[in-house]
């Protein structure tokens, strides 16, 4: 009996002091956000948002604490959606999106400024053995709303078309929605969220289409379309004649001070766009020929 | 005479009070834990009546419509609520989850207790514990990998299908059915058996005719706590089912449960809005139908005849 109330006292004590070390640390956390009023390269940030976005964002991150030691940056996904409602709480710091804040609902956008860190390209993927290279913006519309059945049709292999979506929330798929298809509804099919799933499914499924940002267009699992002969790739998004691609928004409540604008000055400047964010496959905002507001409608810079 | 006297009274005094002062600390602890347990309990249940609730008040979606309608668009021009589908899906693969399950787990469980107690119990429960170790992500991607190329290879479809998701429910759930039966098969007092045997009952007889009766309410909350585990688990069948939002017409079509939609959708949606309301709404749904279980579970264990 006694030795049991020992356990358990004894739990109760670690449990206690687990506590007080969380408090500790969260005081050091508040120690932190003073620290940054008094000096600019120091403090800590929070930055949550696009899933997506989230690799890129860590990279930069982590590099720019290796350059500012005091520096604290935390980097989280969860989405779009919950990076815009976060940071318009002001829950975090800085939320990420793939998309415009005025595209989601109950996001007061106007409080919310921009920062265009950067454009990803996107395109329509195929099983390698599918037998199509290329394809008319027409069909693209054709075999995703479920009217063109089989390859063959397109000159392919004979083989019957499998569609692979991603969920009716995700900017992936409100990007290529709008840019790839001209606003036609895509038919049912196989609905994913990860990119990595998307692909492993495309590359192991006779037949099938999906679509991925260039980044993950590195090895020939699965082939890559272009759209009315113009190929997917860098330069063509740049100059504006490949038209599916999205800006990767990075957003902060009214204009950013201290820490989150170094923060977000770094990810504008050329280390971090011609370096880490062309090597994660990104394309470089400030490297665009175009440019396009919210409404969708693409210009000339 | 008297100081012994004396000793034994102050050694009695001392162990009562420090029997005292045990006796309060200890019920303060157990009553604080089971007290936070509560809390936690309703508070979250209240929280999830909330927003689960939003969607219906403030967004002014009708909830007959949300529960029986099979069109969902909540991106459309005119968003449409239909939540049917997915709760179909849910329900769809929980049952024949457990219909694999179920005589599997019941059928190890007495091969464990009655047909090879000593060496089938050594080498099954250590296998049946392994299982329940195993991430649900690995099931998943396990699933993935092997199940459904061999769907694809043998049937029509694309191999993501309701039958796909049934089988990694069905392996998930196996242990959960498995040890509950055992323990309950197990814990069958000797004297039932013996007095089967007495009167020229076979093994089989016994199990069939008198064990297995007899802890039936047992072996189904067996099974309703094991539906209750593949009516909320979301990544491994995310993975394999599909996700579409149509009914399945059969069992090597696509589908989807309420599970996968929240998950797929959840992080891209935005606080408050109507989309993600509807979510919560699918939370509040999936809650309800697990205190159905736990309804039918309490309803079982008061029929327990042992």
């Amino acid at each position: 009996m006694r030795k049991k109330m020992k356990l358990l006292l004894t739990a109760v004590l670690v449990v206690m002091s687990l506590g007080v070390l969380a408090a500790c640390n969260s005081e050091s956390e508040a120690n932190n956000s003073e620290k940054a009023n008094e000096k600019e390269t120091s403090g800590s940030l929070t930055i949550s948002g696009s899933s997506a976005m989230q690799p890129l964002i860590a990279a930069a991150a982590e590099e720019f604490m290796s350059q500012h030691p005091e520096a604290n940056i935390q980097v989280n996904a969860g989405g779009s959606g919950t990076g815009l409602s976060e940071v318009s709480e002001g829950a975090v710091d800085i939320g990420n999106s793939d998309v415009f804040a005025e595209e989601k609902e109950g996001i007061p956008a106007d409080e919310l400024v921009d920062h265009k860190v950067a454009v990803v390209g996107m395109a329509p993927v195929v099983h390698p053995d599918t037998g199509v290279t290329d394809i008319t913006k027409e069909d693209l519309i054709k075999v995703f709303t479920g009217e063109i059945k089989n390859w063959s049709e397109l000159g392919g292999a004979d083989q019957k078309i499998i569609l692979v979506n991603r969920p009716d929330s995700s900017g992936t798929r409100a990007t290529f929605v709008e840019f790839g298809l001209d606003g036609a509804v895509p038919a049912e099919g196989v609905t994913e969220d990860s990119s990595n799933t998307v692909k492993k499914i495309v590359a192991e499924t006779p037949g099938a289409i999906g679509y991925l940002a260039f980044s993950y267009l590195s090895d020939d699992t699965v082939a890559a379309l272009s759209v009315n002969g113009v190929k997917a790739n860098d330069k063509n998004v740049q100059s504006g004649e490949y038209p599916i691609w999205a800006y990767q928004h990075s957003y902060t409540k009214g204009e950013p001070k201290g820490l989150a604008k170094e923060f977000l000055d770094f990810l504008a400047s050329d280390t971090i766009q011609e370096g880490l964010l062309t090597d994660q496959g990104y394309i470089a905002a400030t490297k665009m020929e175009v440019k396009r507001d919210a409404e969708g409608n693409q210009s000339k810079k | 005479m008297e100081s012994v006297a004396s000793t034994a009274k102050d050694r009695l005094i001392k162990s009562t009070k420090r029997k005292n002062h045990g006796e309060s600390s200890g019920k303060v602890i157990v009553t604080l834990a089971a007290l936070i347990i509560i809390a936690a309990t309703l508070s979250m249940t209240i929280f999830l009546s909330i927003k689960g609730m939003q969607a219906f008040i403030i967004n002014g979606v009708n909830p007959i419509e949300f529960l029986t309608s099979t069109e969902w668009n909540p991106t459309g021009e005119n968003p449409e609520f239909g939540a049917f589908p997915f709760i179909f899906g849910s329900l769809a693969v929980t049952l024949m989850a457990a219909l694999i399950a179920g005589p599997l787990g019941i059928g190890g469980a007495i091969f464990m207790t009655e047909i090879a107690p000593s060496w089938g119990r050594k080498i099954l429960q250590p296998i049946i514990e392994l299982l329940v170790g195993i991430p649900s992500v690995v099931y998943g991607f396990i699933a993935l990998t092997i199940i459904v190329p061999f769907i694809r290879d043998y049937s029509s479809g694309t191999g993501y299908s309701l039958l796909a998701g049934i089988i990694v429910l069905a392996v998930m759930i196996l242990p959960t059915i498995t040890t509950i039966s055992t323990d309950a098969i197990a814990a069958i007092p000797n004297h039932l058996r013996d007095g089967s045997y007495a009167l020229g009952a076979t093994r089989w007889q016994t199990i069939w005719k008198v064990l297995l009766p007899s802890v039936m309410p047992s072996l189904w909350t067996a099974i309703i706590l094991g539906m209750a585990r593949a009516f909320g688990e979301a990544l491994a069948v995310q993975m394999v089912i599909g996700n579409v939002r149509d009914l399945p017409g059969s069992i090597f079509d696509p589908s989807a449960t309420l599970t996968s939609i929240i998950t797929l959708n959840m992080g891209h949606t935005t606080y408050g809005s109507i989309e993600n309301n509807t979510l919560w709404s699918m939370g509040l749904i999936l809650l309800l139908i697990s205190l159905l279980f736990i309804l039918i579970i309490r309803f079982l264990s008061a029929r327990r005849k042992i």
